[in-house]
């Protein structure tokens, strides 16, 4: 393997590891200020015991999506110090603005919530979990829109005499319609993730019938937050399909493994072969229309092939070749397309349960419901791949590719060395967290406030 | 001045941020084995730093950040230049992060003590490494005129770097242990205090010698820096006060010498960022690896509006959990 290769294994490696966490996060932060505010609202006990219950969960993940955060970052330098050094003028102005205005806020006022439950007034340590939502929201759409430049990148001129692209509107990179879009849809995955971490949760007590009452009502919010959401995510994910059909030809037709132009495309629920090598997989239940409705947004829109598109980056940027891996493409957009299906079902059937008065009764929801809890992770994890993958051999579209963005300064031993230490520490990491995020999910409920207590005089804090 | 050292600035500010906040977090996690006699002792001295911990962090985060923003070419040689050092920087940081976070969530001593032995070595290796990489700009690493690093990893453990990494580990010790004294009761803070008059005359010592070794290896004639010799008189007195027990001066000092100590690596690296040991035309400057204007301005705009506010929100938190801490409140927390 290259350089480039294992950098890119090390990055791809740390991106999704670090969005396993991310999501749950942002949601969980979100779902559980929610839960508090209800509590604060209506003064239920119930309330204030799913907000600790949920709120530990988030502080389990937090400390992981922290921690690989900083990896990230460091990448950039470590191993793609060619490519920051040509684009860090536009690249990095919204990674330094996201610590500025997002994570400081996060990390400071979590500790404010963890830790502030006796000392500050109720509504300022309300506004505290409200605070860590906001970062946390903020946080993504920061990077979000240093990721959507180099999608499609905007807002810069290319300076005559150092030959690299230069910020001169910041106005643009914040509007760009790869980040407007994208950064909904990751919002809204990110959402339905904790949504559904809190339906298979609250779902797994329901089946033991521990704590019924109260876990009746998160899962009964869980599914509330997670079916307009599905919609909702659904709905954005295919106008962001529509954009970056527009701006990145190639990953729109990679995903369907499109050599050839088509009007009107019909989109394949599988195939069987294909990849770059095989230009004629069998596709299996071709469904008229449906790639031309999501590429273009019309019943007849063209689709551009591969071989087409590659063609034409061959005259405007010189030989090479410029299709990326077809094979990841086309199934990381169908295991998010079905996963975010199936999701969508479940959520629809827990709410015409909720409807018939049988949510916490139904056995066979809820089992599935536990289960489910696997699908967001693959519905995100897909996504990423799809977007990234998609985006290939680019490393900001059109202006410089991949392997040119490498550090050129760095050995294979280097790179070997750190993956396999940063392997081996995510591995423990994930194993230690899992652990610890089931042991923490069955527990039982802490007691309420309002009943006879034997706790220790201090239930907040590290412990 | 021009933005180009606006900046320049504002990075020696966050990374003395940085070493002045997470130095006593360092410290908390190198000593809260050693000043404990059992567990609630230890819980103790542990939450001092526990709401405050991560929001320190967040400092190396912008500094880091800021880096890529205003200086492109800085962050990107300095950054692969130090790739292994700044890997294990990342595995001790993260063991350290995650150690604060795993440690109570069971109740097993065995438990506890691996993520103790931990979380003690995460914050150990951090200030260490991240003090050689920052003596190594100083002092200078073999750089082509391409701005990329032409050395291997020997190339970064040169005499003076590794002894800023111990000054800062020093001081890390010290400064966590006024911090523990000012922020505890009883036994903790005695023992606390106790090791802070022990060690406070050899810090004296290695910080004097850094100051001189530093203004040798910057070469920048005899003159002496004012920051310097302030960083000598300042762990004097910070060594004199610890002596005497008085809790709120020995850490108001200890703050001064961290601050006083990073400032002036960057008052002497200044205006180059990164100095070459293949002369003085390969040196990176802040002119040679800065961002466009426009960047550098709305950047500058982005930092008025938002660091006030930060500042202000951070320091209400050190008011919020202002109170010393007795293991009292943590006896009944676990059982032992």
């Amino acid at each position: 393997m290259s350089n480039v290769d294992l950098a890119r294994v090390q990055f791809a490696m740390t991106s999704i590891y670090h969005f396993l966490f991310v999501p749950v996060t942002i949601g969980l932060a979100f779902l559980t200020a929610v839960l508090q505010t209800v509590w604060h609202r209506k003064g239920e006990a119930a309330y204030l015991r799913l907000t600790k219950f949920f709120g530990t969960l988030l502080i389990i993940n937090v400390a992981v999506g922290v921690v690989t955060g900083l990896v990230q970052e460091f990448q950039f330098g470590m191993n793609w110090s060619a490519y920051s050094r040509l684009v860090g003028d536009v690249f990095g102005a919204p990674l330094a603005m996201e610590g500025l205005a997002a994570f400081f806020l996060e990390a400071t006022f979590l500790g404010v919530w963890i830790f502030g439950w006796d000392k500050l007034p109720r509504r300022l340590h309300l506004a505290t979990i409200w605070l860590v939502a906001l970062g946390a929201a903020g946080s993504a759409a920061f990077i979000m829109a240093a990721n959507s430049w180099m999608q499609h990148p905007v807002g810069y001129q290319t300076n005559p005499t150092t030959g690299r692209p230069q910020l001169n509107d910041i106005w643009a990179v914040m509007t760009n319609p790869v980040f407007l879009w994208g950064y909904a849809h990751v919002l809204l995955a990110a959402l339905a993730t904790a949504a559904v971490v809190m339906l298979a949760v609250s779902a797994w007590h329901l089946r033991k019938k521990s704590h019924v009452e109260v876990f009746a009502r998160s899962a009964k919010l869980s599914l509330a937050v997670l079916v307009p959401t599905m919609f909702l995510a659904m709905f954005v994910g295919s106008e962001l399909g529509v954009v970056e059909a527009k701006y990145q030809p190639m990953k729109i037709a990679a995903a369907e493994a499109q050599w050839e132009t088509c009007q009107p495309c019909s989109f394949s629920a599988f195939q069987i072969g294909g990849g770059n090598n095989d230009q004629n997989p069998t596709k299996i239940i071709a469904i008229p229309h449906l790639l031309s409705l999501l590429a273009t947004n019309t019943w007849n829109g063209q689709v551009i092939g591969l071989n087409e598109v590659n063609a034409q980056y061959q005259q405007q940027y010189g030989p090479g070749n410029y299709v990326p891996n077809v094979f990841i493409q086309y199934w990381s957009m169908r295991v998010m397309a079905y996963a975010a299906s199936l999701v969508l079902l479940l959520g629809l059937w827990g709410l015409w349960l909720i409807h018939r008065n049988k949510l916490e009764t139904s056995r066979r929801f809820l089992w599935l419901a536990v289960w489910s809890v696997l699908l967001p992770f693959a519905m995100n994890t897909a996504g990423w791949l799809l977007t990234e993958n998609g985006r290939q051999p680019w490393i900001v579209q059109g202006i410089m590719r991949t392997s040119d963005g490498v550090s050129p300064s760095v050995g294979t031993t280097s790179i070997v060395i750190s993956l396999i230490v940063f392997f081996l520490l995510y591995l423990v990491l994930a194993i230690v967290d899992l652990v610890l995020m089931l042991r923490y999910a069955r527990r039982e409920l802490p007691p309420a406030p309002a009943e006879p207590v034997d706790e220790p005089p201090v239930p907040v804090g590290i412990q | 001045m021009t933005l180009v050292n606006v900046w320049f600035i504002l990075i020696a500010v966050l990374w003395t941020g940085f070493f002045v906040l997470e130095g006593f977090d360092f410290g908390v996690g190198i000593l809260h084995r050693y000043l404990s006699r059992d567990e609630p002792d230890r819980l103790t001295i542990i939450n001092t730093i526990g709401p405050l911990w991560d929001g320190n962090e967040v400092w190396l985060v912008v500094a880091g950040a800021a880096m890529f923003a205003a200086f492109p070419g800085w962050y990107s040689t300095m950054f692969s230049a130090y790739y292994l050092a700044l890997a294990l920087i990342l595995v001790a940081l993260i063991l350290r992060g995650v150690s604060f976070e795993f440690r109570g969530r069971d109740q097993s001593p065995r438990w506890r003590t691996r993520w103790s032995i931990l979380l003690t070595a995460g914050s150990i290796v951090a200030p260490l490494l991240l003090g050689v990489a920052l003596g190594g700009l100083l002092h200078g690493l073999p750089i082509g005129a391409d701005q990329e690093y032409t050395g291997d990893f020997l190339d970064l453990l040169k005499p003076y770097p590794l002894y800023v990494g111990v000054t800062l580990l020093a001081l890390c010790v010290l400064h966590g242990a006024t911090f523990i004294a000012l922020k505890t009761t009883g036994g903790v803070r005695d023992r606390a205090k106790r090791l802070a008059r022990q060690v406070a005359p050899f810090v004296a010592a290695i910080v004097a010698v850094y100051a001189i070794w530093t203004h040798i290896v910057a070469d920048k004639g005899v003159l002496p820096n004012p920051i310097e010799i302030a960083a000598i008189l300042a762990v004097i007195a910070a060594a004199w006060f610890a002596g005497q027990g008085r809790d709120g001066w020995a850490f108001t000092l200890t703050t001064f010498v961290m601050a006083a100590v990073v400032v002036s690596i960057f008052t002497e690296l200044f205006p180059r960022v990164m100095v070459s040991t293949e002369g003085a035309a390969t040196d990176l400057t802040i002119s040679n690896t800065a961002s466009g204007s426009y960047t550098l301005k709305l950047m500058t705009v982005i930092f008025i509006l938002i660091f006030p506010v930060v500042a202000a929100y951070q320091a209400w938190t050190y008011h919020t959990f202002r109170q010393r801490l007795s293991r009292t409140e943590f006896e009944n927390a676990t059982e032992e």
